[in-house]
């Protein structure tokens, strides 16, 4: 046991190694912040007056009515649990083929260029743009928001199935194609079993996402308790406003526990 | 073959009759179910419009074309305040979502009992109540603008982010905690060494995923007077200009993809 | 003098894991815990610091009854017990410096620890502890980038830099290969009898209990069925402990081991500067 020269200074080394980028990561952070307070303007005394119609505004959600408007609140959200039901169905469908084809490995080229264009623009207009144009293209209601909810879910679940057939050991994919499989048997035996149990999970999630969706796509015509929530707004009756959002939070809890237990059953 | 001939056959199944009865029931019930769903939303819907909805799509595309370039010196402005809502609405969000997450997750949370309903319920109403509703209510008590979008961002996030980081709280490796308790350190010490550590990647990966999120999402804020792009959109599409929409959409497409590009190559970093 | 009195364990589950143990271990002496999974050592080891609260049954360490403590007191009594763990229990994603330096938690207050300013005499002590373990050339490592032994030494540093009167090891070995483990286990004798510590060592190895520990109980069932030398364990006692089993080649022939331990000694003692060693991980970067 040999004495090292003592005493010895020990520092907690830097997260980041290079000085230059520690610094210059600190200062473009300072300098985009002192940037986005000089281009905000915030009207101080509009939040300030803002605060007690805030207090006001609150207090006008209690006590949550639930009773005034139940037929309403009752239509606005089976509408909504109709639209989700039809648009994840419809959305998971068409998914299928646009993950498939969305997967380097197992797509030629110029299909999974095209399935990923479609997908990348597809996921990055936000549901509320989208509904603007279908509801443009096919008229108030709830199919309006069935076809954009469908859209939405292709983006999402496509790029998810893609990455995850990407992901896939193909190890067991070749083995089945070995044995002289067609392409569908293929994909049958070979890639389904092992992206399966992932993606019914995803499923389920995306169920629950399209219902929230579908609170607020009523609000550009879309169908669905957004419709409803937007009247409510409207007219002043923040009670109802209150009911409406306790029941969207109320189904959603609901949706959550639920999909927990279908994945536990069905895994 | 004669020696297939020749052995008894012996019948396989996937499943058990009764599993296989539970299957093709499922299937039943669920395609009744959306038959009738669709049955239900079709009754509502007026099919002529449906029908002639390609011809429409066609012309709505030929008005679109070619997209107004020199609207674009207009654009900058108001990207820049989307792209502020979004990363200001993050941070203020992951920022509120530490404490919630931390009283939520079991194995940190002060009273399984009392705290951690109240922060799940948190956790369910930021998360049940999407981004443009909160807007709509805070540009009724705070005025249009962006701060109303960035309070709007971070309300909508805080219960994103919060649970999936007390879900990432809760899967740390315990002998960790224990082992850093057992030298007698107090409960913050044992949280800044034994839990921090383990979630900081996790935290830093949440945060950047989400700022891809609001990215998204704060493009449509403007369009109920909480700043943003969609203030462009609302007003082009509301006068019809539609090469302006269609510039912005293309704004729009590039901005959502390069924070996706940016988002993944921060999350590979710290992976 | 470690003093354990009827110390019993009930789980929420209803399982009782020990059944009144009673335990004296002198000061200096290094004591083997044996016995099958489930029989309840790792819980004594925990009831001790209470990592696992007792259901009932008193400990005490130098006449302060842990049992009794408060929490603030609970955490003062903490730093004098080191604890090494089975799977090493580093915080992987800190330095080895930090893993080593959280042992000094019980002793700054939280800021100093937060922002990593630690005590120069508790980096001094640290470096100190990592050369004697051959390992202070990995100071800034990250702890996930070590091997098992290296990992083990890490974890053996933390617990000794408390400067503890009695150490708990919990299956020190159980994660590493055979000559691994006589080194780590040589180490932790030897740094025990450089520092007159005592210390309880759980292990499933019955070899290795023997030929390291100067002291064997054997545990079943949550109750003690053999206190004894290391010399005592026949086959009729190992039978007791684990059940019925050929363990004529288990049993220990003390003189037969002496010349392969005096090769693994070398090993061990040359390992600081082990060159070899520090390539290997420079490979692993």
């Amino acid at each position: 046991m040999t004495d090292v020269a003592l005493p010895r200074r020990w520092k907690k080394p830097p997260l980041i190694k290079s000085a230059f980028l520690r610094w210059s990561l600190g200062l473009g952070a300072a300098i985009y912040l002192a940037l986005v307070i000089q281009t905000t303007p915030v009207n101080w005394a509009r939040v300030w007056e803002g605060i007690p119609r805030g207090a006001r505004f609150i207090a006008a959600f209690f006590p949550p009515d639930f009773v005034t408007r139940s037929a309403e609140i009752i239509e606005g959200i089976s509408e909504s649990l109709w639209m989700t039901v039809v648009a994840t169905v419809i959305g998971i469908a068409l998914s299928v083929p646009f993950g498939i084809g969305a997967a380097k490995n197992i797509a030629p080229a110029p299909v999974y260029y095209f399935c990923r264009g479609f997908l990348a623009v597809s996921r990055s207009f936000q549901e509320i743009i989208l509904a603007i144009f279908f509801v443009k293209l096919f008229g108030f209601g709830p199919f309006a928001g069935v076809v954009t909810l469908s859209v939405a879910t292709i983006g999402f679940y496509g790029k998810l199935l893609a990455e995850d057939i990407e992901d896939m050991d193909m190890g067991q994919a070749e083995a089945v194609r070995a044995t002289g499989s067609s392409w569908l048997q293929w994909i049958n035996y070979g890639v389904q079993p092992q992206v399966m149990p992932r993606m019914i999970g995803l499923g389920l999630y995306r169920f629950d996402i399209n219902f929230r969706e579908s609170a607020v796509i009523g609000i550009v015509g879309g169908g669905g308790i957004g419709a409803t929530l937007n009247t409510a707004f409207d007219r002043y009756e923040f009670d109802s406003a209150a009911a409406i959002l306790l029941v969207i939070i109320g189904i959603v809890m609901i949706c959550e526990y639920g999909s927990g237990y279908l994945r536990k059953w069905v895994q | 073959m004669s020696v297939a001939a020749a052995t008894p056959h012996k019948a396989w199944q996937r499943r058990t009759p009764r599993a296989q009865f539970a299957v093709w029931a499922g299937w039943f019930f669920a395609t009744a179910l959306f038959v009738y769903c669709f049955s239900l939303i079709s009754e509502k819907t007026i099919w002529a419009f449906v029908t002639d909805a390609p011809a429409q799509a066609g012309d709505l595309a030929v008005r679109m074309v070619p997209p107004d370039w020199r609207y674009i010196r207009e654009l900058g402005r108001p990207i820049w305040d989307t792209i502020n809502m979004a990363t200001l609405g993050t941070a203020i969000a992951v920022v509120l979502a530490i404490p919630v997450a931390y009283c939520a997750a079991r194995n940190t949370t002060p009273s399984v009992a009392l705290v951690r309903p109240v922060a799940l319920f948190i956790i369910v109403s930021s998360r049940s109540i999407n981004a443009l509703i909160w807007a709509l209510m805070l540009v009724t008590i705070i005025g249009p603008g962006v701060l109303a979008g960035i309070i709007a961002i971070a309300l909508r996030s805080i219960g994103f982010c919060a649970k999936l980081l007390y879900e990432a709280i809760e899967e740390i490796d315990e002998s960790q905690v224990e082992a850093v308790r057992a030298t007698g350190a107090s409960r913050a010490q044992v949280t800044t060494y034994g839990i921090v550590p383990q979630v900081l990647p996790a935290f830093a990966g949440i945060s950047v995923f989400r700022w891809d999120i609001n990215i998204r999402e704060s493009t449509v804020l403007g369009l109920v007077g909480a700043g943003g792009i969609g203030l462009q959109l609302n007003a082009a599409i509301t006068q019809l200009y539609w090469t302006q929409v269609s510039l912005i959409l293309l704004v729009i497409i590039g901005t959502v993809i390069v924070s996706e590009w940016v988002s993944a190559k921060v999350r590979h970093a710290i992976i | 003098m470690l003093r354990i009195k009827g110390l019993t364990k009930r789980y929420r589950t209803g399982d009782l894991a020990l059944k009144g143990i009673d335990l004296d271990v002198p000061d200096g002496q290094v004591m083997a815990l044996i016995g099958p999974s489930g029989a309840g050592k790792s819980t004594v080891i925990r009831c001790i610091n209470r990592l696992v609260e007792p259901t009932s049954g008193s400990v005490a360490l130098n006449d302060v009854e842990i049992t009794r403590l408060g929490s603030g007191e609970l955490r003062r009594a903490r730093r004098r017990m080191g604890m090494i763990f089975q799977e090493y229990a580093l915080v992987e994603r800190l330095s080895v410096m930090e893993n080593v330096l959280s042992g000094r938690l019980g002793y700054v207050n939280f800021w100093q620890s937060w922002l990593r300013k630690f005590p120069q005499a508790d980096i001094d002590e640290a470096f100190r502890l990592l050369s004697r373990v051959g390992l202070d050339h990995m100071a800034n490592k990250r702890a996930d980038e070590l091997s098992g032994g290296q990992r083990q030494r890490v974890g053996i540093c933390r617990a000794l830099i408390q400067n503890p009167e009695l150490l708990l090891v919990d299956e020190p070995t159980a994660s590493l290969d055979p000559k691994t483990s006589r080194q780590i286990m040589r180490l932790i004798k030897e740094l025990c009898e450089e520092r007159k510590l005592s210390a309880i060592i759980n292990i499933h190895d019955v070899m290795l209990a023997q030929m390291f520990a100067e002291r064997i109980v054997g545990l079943q069932l949550g109750a003690i069925v053999y206190d004894g030398p290391p010399t005592g364990l026949t086959a009729a006692v190992l039978t007791k402990i684990y059940g019925e089993e050929d363990w004529s080649a288990t049993i220990r022939k003390v003189d037969e081991d002496a010349p392969d331990e005096a090769d693994d000694n070398a090993i061990a003692k040359a390992m600081p500067p082990a060159s070899l060693e520090r390539d290997r991980m420079a490979g692993l970067n």
